[in-house]
C-alpha cells in the first residue's frame, strides 16, 4: 500500500468512502486516523499526541555481532543485546543504501546527511536540504512552548544532526542543568492549561518580538534576494519563539504523567564515555517528561559526534581512532575495543527508550505514543561504509506502525526509511529526496 | 609595553602616510554586499564597549560555520535558529535589566523621567536614539526609535516602573537584524557613476570591524555621517586613528583568533590521567599564550611576519609552565620568557596552543597537525580523507611500528592514502617531539623519535627546522595577506581581485611582513569599498 496524502482529508470522508466501496484500500491521515478513541487523552481531554524524535550514534555496528541476519524475525546479538527487552517496540532497517551518484563519499558525514535529508552532500560540511526532524516539527510542533528540543552529549553543542541547511544548524543542548532551566525553569512550566494567572513578563516578552516582526518589510527592503531568504530564516524564528510565548501564556495541555523534575545537579561535560553517559541519562529524563508536559512533540538526541570522540579516562585512543587503528582480534573476528565501545552505545539506546517505557500515558507508555528514529552514520566505521547504515524506528507512534519487525531493503535507497517515518508521523508528502536518493516507496510493512 | 606600542605605531604611522601618498592599487572588481551576523566576540565587545565592561553577557550563540578558513567569512551566511533566537532574547534582555538597573542607570541613560512610575516617552526617545546610533552603527531615524519607544511605554504602564519599561525597549533593539546583522548598503561612486561603493556607515562599520573588532565610535559614525569616508585623505586620518588606539590589539587578536582557529578551545579536552598538567587553567593560559606572542613580535616590536614561526620568545604562567616544564618567573600572572637557543621550541607552531590543539584528547596527531599547518598557516587545503580506506596495514598486530611515523608510512603505502598523506605526515611527523599535551618527550614506546621531514622542498631535521621552512615557504606570507583581506571584507577573495591580492602580497614584502602596514593598505583601500557592478 503507497500512502498519497496530499491535501487534508477528513476522517469522515474517508470512513464513509470505506463504508460505500467494500474491499478498496483507503489511506486515512496518518496525523489522527490511529488515535485511539477509548478515552486516552490529555488532562484537557484532547488526544494524546504522537511525539516524534531523533537518536544519533556514530560508528555504526560491528558487521556480524549486531543484529540476526535472518530477517524473518528480529533478534539482536551480543553488540545489541541491551536492545533486545524492547524488541516488541523496535523495526530494524538493514540493507538500505546510500547511492552518491558520483559525489564523493565525505566520511562521517555523508552517511548521516543521506539518511536524514534524502541528499548526497556536494562538500563536506554540506546540508543541503532540511533533515527530517525538522519538516515533522514544521508540521506537528505548533502548539508546544518549543518547535523541538536537541541535545548533546559530548559537551559540544555544535555536536548536532538538526538543521533546516548548512547554515542554520540547531545547536544542541550540552548540560543537563540548562536544559532543566530551560524546560522548567519558568514558573509554569508543567502545563498551565489549569493556570488562570497572566505573566506579564511573557506578554511584554512577546511585544518585544512582535515589534522586531513588524520591521521586517523595512529591514529587508536593504537586501538582495539570497540575503533576504536568510534573513527570512530570522524573522521566522523569531515568529517561533512569540508563538512559543503566546502558547505559554495560555498553558499547554499537560499529560497525566506531567511532574516537575527535581532539577539536576551541575555536572560535568565532555568526552570521557561515564560523562557522556551520565549526561545522556539525565537529559533523557528532563526530555520524557518535557513530552509528558507536552513542552514540544519532537527532539533530536545526538550520543555521541560524527567521529566519535567518546573515551575511555586514562586511554589513548578514541572511538573513532579505534575504528581505524584497533587490530582485528583473529580470534573473535573484530575490534575488541572498538566493539567494546558499540555496545556502550546501544545501551545507551537502550536507556533511552526505557525511559520512554516508564512514563504511564493513558492505558500504555510514552513509547506507545512516540516514533524514534535512531540511525547511524556509516554502517562499518573501519571502512567509512554508507551503504547498509543501520536504522532503527522505536516505539508505537501512538499505534500506527507494526513493530518487531527486521526490514530488508535489499539495496533500496535509505530514504526510504525517512519518508515512512514522515508519512507515519502525518505529512502530506509522497516524495522525498533527490538523485538517486529520492523516492516514493513507502516501506508499507510496518503501517498498520 | 604599552608605551613602546604607540611610540613604534606614531613612528611607523609617520612612515605609512609619506608611502601612502605614492598609493597606487590595481583596480578591482570589487566583491558583493554583505550582511554578516555578529559574531559572539563582536557581540561582547559592542555590549561591553557601548554599556561598559561591567555589563554580564552570559548565554551561548547559535555556532557560525566556518567557511573559507574563517568564522567571518561564513558569518555572511549565518542566520538565527529559533532555539538562536530564544537563547538571545533572553541574552538581550538580562542585558537590558543590568544597563537600567541602579548603579548603571546614572550613567547610561542621559536623563530622568518626569515620573519614575510610568512611561516617559521623551527620555525613553533621547535613550534609544543614543544608544542605537552605536548599536545600529548608523544615524537613527524616528522610525528606528518608534519601536522600542512603543514597547517601552507599554511595559512601563504595566511594570509600573519607567526603568523596568526601558529595559524591553532595548531588549527589542539589542534582538533586532538592525543590531545582529552588519548589512551593508552601496551607493554610486561619486567619481564615476558606473561604478558602486559601499556607503559611509557601511564602510565605517568594516573599518571599525576588521581594526576593533567592534561597532564604530561616535567619531567614526559621525565622520561617517558627513560623508567624510568619501575622500581618501579622511579615510586614511580615521585609520590612523583606529590604529593608534589600545584597540587596535583587539582587533588583530579577533584577526588571529579566526585566522587559527582558537575558538576550538572551547571544546578542547586532555584526558586528565595521560595528561594531568594539562587542566582547564593551561588550556585557557596557552589559547592566551600565543595571542601575546603575536601581540608582541606583530604590534609592540612591528616584527616581521615570518618570525612568529622562529621565534623563541613567549610569555608563560604558573600553569603554563607545569606543562612546558620551564620556570615562570612570576608565579602570579604572565611574565616575558624565550627558549633556549638549544630548545626543540620555536614558533607559535610549537606552542601548546598549536600542538595540543591539533592532537587526540590522549595522543599526538602528526596528521592533524600536518592538516592544521597546511589549512590554517599556509592556505592549501588538503583533500577531505577518501570513504574506502583500507586500514589493514596500518593495524597489522604483529607490526614492529612503535612510533606514529612507522605507522604512517606503513598506512601511506595506501594508494588511496598516499597522496593526502604526503601532504601532512612530513611537516606533522616534526612536531611528534611533543606529546598530545605539548609536553616534551624524545621517544615513542622506547624508539626514539625522528622529527626530520621536508616542505616543499625544503628539508629540516626537526621542529625548529620546520619554523625555518615555514618562515621561507611564500605559502606562509600569501597566507595571512588573504586571510587579512577576506576577513576585512567578510567575504572570499572574488576572481576580479586577484591582481590586487598579488599587488598587496608584493608590498607586504616591501613593507617587510609588517603587519600593520599591512592591515592599514586593507583598511584605506579602495578594493575594500568597491562593490562589484549589479550586486545588490
Amino acid at each position: 500500500m503507497s500512502i498519497l496524502i496530499r491535501k487534508p482529508v477528513t476522517r469522515r470522508s474517508v470512513l464513509r468512502g470505506a463504508v460505500q466501496g467494500a474491499g478498496v484500500a483507503v489511506a486515512l491521515p496518518l496525523l489522527d486516523c490511529f488515535l485511539s478513541e477509548s478515552g486516552q487523552a490529555l488532562a484537557t481531554g484532547a488526544p494524546l499526541p504522537v511525539r516524534f524524535g531523533t537518536w544519533f550514534w556514530s560508528m555504526g555496528h560491528t558487521p556480524g555481532h549486531a543484529v540476526v541476519a535472518d530477517p524473518s524475525k528480529l533478534a539482536f546479538l551480543q553488540e545489541c543485546q541491551s536492545l533486545t527487552p524492547y524488541i516488541p517496540y523496535i523495526n530494524y532497517f538493514g540493507q538500505f543504501n546510500s547511492p552518491l551518484d558520483g559525489r564523493p563519499n565525505h566520511v562521517h558525514h555523508t552517511g548521516w546527511v543521506s539518511c536524514r535529508t534524502a541528499t548526497a552532500p556536494v562538500a563536506s560540511g554540506d546540508i543541503p536540504a532540511p533533515t527530517l526532524d525538522v519538516l515533522i516539527s514544521d508540521a506537528i510542533s505548533t502548539g508546544t512552548r518549543f518547535k523541538s528540543i536537541d541535545m548533546s552529549c559530548t559537551g559540544n553543542p555544535r555536536d548536532s544532526f538538526t538543521a533546516r541547511n548548512t547554515n542554520s544548524r540547531n545547536a544542541g543542548e550540552v548540560s543537563p542543568l540548562e536544559l532543566y532551566k530551560r524546560l522548567f525553569g519558568a514558573e509554569d512550566a508543567t502545563g498551565g492549561a489549569s493556570a488562570a494567572k497572566v505573566d506579564p513578563n511573557l506578554m511584554l516578552q512577546q511585544s518585544v518580538l512582535s515589534g522586531i516582526g513588524e520591521e521586517r518589510k523595512r529591514f529587508e527592503r536593504r537586501l538582495g534576494a539570497t540575503d533576504r531568504a536568510r534573513i527570512d530564516e530570522y524573522f521566522t524564528s523569531i515568529r517561533q519563539i512569540e508563538n512559543q510565548l503566546a502558547i505559554e501564556q495560555q498553558g499547554t495541555a499537560a499529560g497525566a504523567a506531567c511532574v516537575r523534575p527535581a532539577a539536576p545537579k551541575d555536572a560535568p561535560i565532555g568526552l570521557e564515555l561515564p560523562v557522556a553517559q551520565a549526561n545522556h541519562d539525565a537529559m533523557s529524563r528532563l526530555l520524557v517528561m518535557a513530552l509528558a508536559c507536552n513542552q514540544t512533540r519532537v527532539f533530536n538526541m545526538a550520543f555521541n559526534n560524527a567521529l566519535s570522540s567518546l573515551r575511555r579516562p586514562g586511554t589513548a585512543y578514541t572511538h573513532h581512532t579505534l575504528t581505524h587503528e584497533e587490530a582485528v582480534d583473529q580470534k573473535l573476528g573484530y575490534q575488541p575495543e572498538a566493539f567494546w565501545f558499540n555496545c556502550r552505545v546501544m545501551e545507551a539506546l537502550a536507556g533511552f527508550i526505557e525511559k520512554f517505557a516508564t512514563v504511564k500515558e493513558g492505558s500504555g507508555t510514552l513509547l506507545d505514543n512516540t516514533l524514534i528514529f535512531a540511525h547511524a552514520e556509516t554502517s562499518y566505521a573501519k571502512l567509512h561504509a554508507v551503504d547498509n547504515i543501520p536504522v532503527l524506528m522505536i516505539g508505537k507512534a501512538g499505534g500506527r506502525v507494526k513493530t518487531g519487525q527486521h526490514i530488508q531493503g535489499h539495496g533500496d535507497p535509505i530514504s526510504r526509511v525517512g519518508l515512512t517515518a514522515m508519512q507515519v508521523m502525518g505529512l502530506p508528502i509522497d516524495q522525498w529526496g533527490t538523485g538517486s536518493l529520492k523516492t516514493s516507496k513507502t516501506i508499507t510493512e510496518v503501517l498498520v | 609595553m604599552r608605551t613602546r606600542h604607540v611610540m613604534s605605531g606614531l613612528l611607523w604611522m609617520t612612515l605609512a602616510v609619506l608611502a601612502a601618498c605614492g598609493r597606487n592599487e590595481p583596480p578591482t572588481s570589487g566583491g558583493p554586499i554583505v550582511v554578516r551576523r555578529l559574531t559572539e566576540a563582536q557581540y561582547r565587545n559592542i555590549i561591553a564597549d557601548v554599556f561598559g565592561p561591567q555589563i554580564v553577557v552570559a548565554g551561548r550563540f547559535d555556532p557560525i560555520v566556518r567557511t573559507e578558513g574563517l568564522l567571518t567569512v561564513g558569518a555572511g551566511r549565518a542566520s538565527v535558529t529559533p532555539s538562536g533566537v530564544e537563547r538571545l532574547t533572553a541574552m538581550a534582555y538580562s542585558i537590558a535589566q543590568q544597563v537600567v538597573a541602579p548603579g548603571n542607570r546614572e550613567l547610561l541613560i542621559p536623563c530622568e523621567p518626569k515620573n519614575v512610575a510610568t512611561a516617559d516617552e521623551a527620555c525613553a526617545t533621547r535613550f534609544f536614539q543614543q544608544a542605537g546610533r552605536l548599536l545600529y552603527r548608523r544615524a537613527i531615524g524616528p522610525d528606528d526609535v518608534a519601536m522600542p519607544v512603543k514597547i517601552a511605554a507599554k511595559a512601563a504602564i504595566v511594570r509600573q516602573d519607567f526603568y523596568g519599561g526601558l529595559a524591553y525597549g532595548l531588549q527589542a533593539m539589542l534582538t533586532s537584524p538592525e543590531f545582529l546583522f552588519i548589512a551593508e548598503t552601496a551607493v554610486p561612486d561619486p567619481e564615476d557613476k558606473s561604478r558602486q561603493q559601499l556607503d559611509g556607515y557601511s564602510r565605517a562599520a568594516r573599518l571599525s570591524f576588521l581594526l576593533w573588532n567592534t561597532t564604530p565610535d561616535e567619531t567614526l559614525l559621525a565622520a561617517a555621517e558627513r560623508g567624510e569616508l568619501d575622500d581618501p585623505d579622511a579615510v586614511e586620518a580615521q585609520v590612523d586613528r583606529l590604529m593608534q588606539s589600545p584597540r587596535f590589539e583587539q582587533g588583530v587578536r579577533a584577526f588571529f583568533t579566526d585566522m587559527l582557529s582558537l575558538d576550538d578551545f572551547s571544546t578542547l579536552e586532555k584526558d586528565s590521567v595521560i595528561y594531568p598538567a594539562f587542566g582547564l587553567r593551561a588550556a585557557e593560559d596557552s589559547r592566551e599564550q600565543v595571542l601575546r606572542t603575536l601581540v608582541d613580535e606583530l604590534l609592540e616590536r612591528d616584527g616581521d611576519y615570518r618570525n612568529v614561526f622562529t621565534t623563541r620568545r613567549t610569555f608563560m604562567t604558573s600553569a603554563l609552565g607545569v606543562v612546558y616544564r620551564v620556570p615562570v618567573a612570576n608565579p602570579a600572572g604572565w611574565a616575558p620568557y624565550e627558549f633556549a637557543e638549544d630548545d626543540p621550541r620555536a614558533g607559535i607552531q610549537t606552542q601548546l596552543s598549536f600542538v595540543a590543539l591539533h592532537s587526540h584528547p590522549g595522543k599526538s596527531s602528526p596528521t592533524l597537525r600536518g592538516k592544521a599547518i597546511r589549512e590554517l598557516l599556509l592556505c592549501q587545503k588538503v583533500p577531505d580523507p577518501p570513504g574506502n580506506v583500507n586500514f589493514d596495514n596500518f593495524n597489522d598486530p604483529n607490526s614492529p611500528n612503535k612510533t606514529a611515523r612507522m605507522r604512517l608510512v606503513a598506512h601511506a603505502t595506501e594508494p588511496a592514502c598516499a597522496g593526502c598523506h604526503k601532504l601532512m605526515d612530513p611537516i606533522g611527523l616534526a612536531l611528534e617531539n611533543f606529546d598530545g599535551a605539548g609536553q616534551i618527550r624524545l621517544t615513542e614506546n622506547g624508539e626514539t623519535i625522528d622529527t626530520s621531514g621536508d616542505l616543499n622542498g625544503h628539508k629540516f631535521t626537526d621542529a625548529r627546522g620546520l619554523g625555518a621552512a615555514m618562515r621561507d615557504d611564500p605559502a606562509a606570507t600569501s597566507c595571512v595577506v588573504r586571510r587579512a583581506y577576506s576577513y576585512a571584507a567578510g567575504r572570499p577573495i572574488q576572481s576580479g581581485e586577484r591582481a590586487w591580492v598579488t599587488d598587496l602580497e608584493a608590498k607586504f614584502a616591501d613593507d617587510g611582513y609588517r603587519l600593520r602596514p599591512l592591515l592599514r593598505r586593507i583598511a584605506v583601500s579602495d578594493a575594500l569599498q568597491t562593490i562589484a557592478r549589479g550586486a545588490t
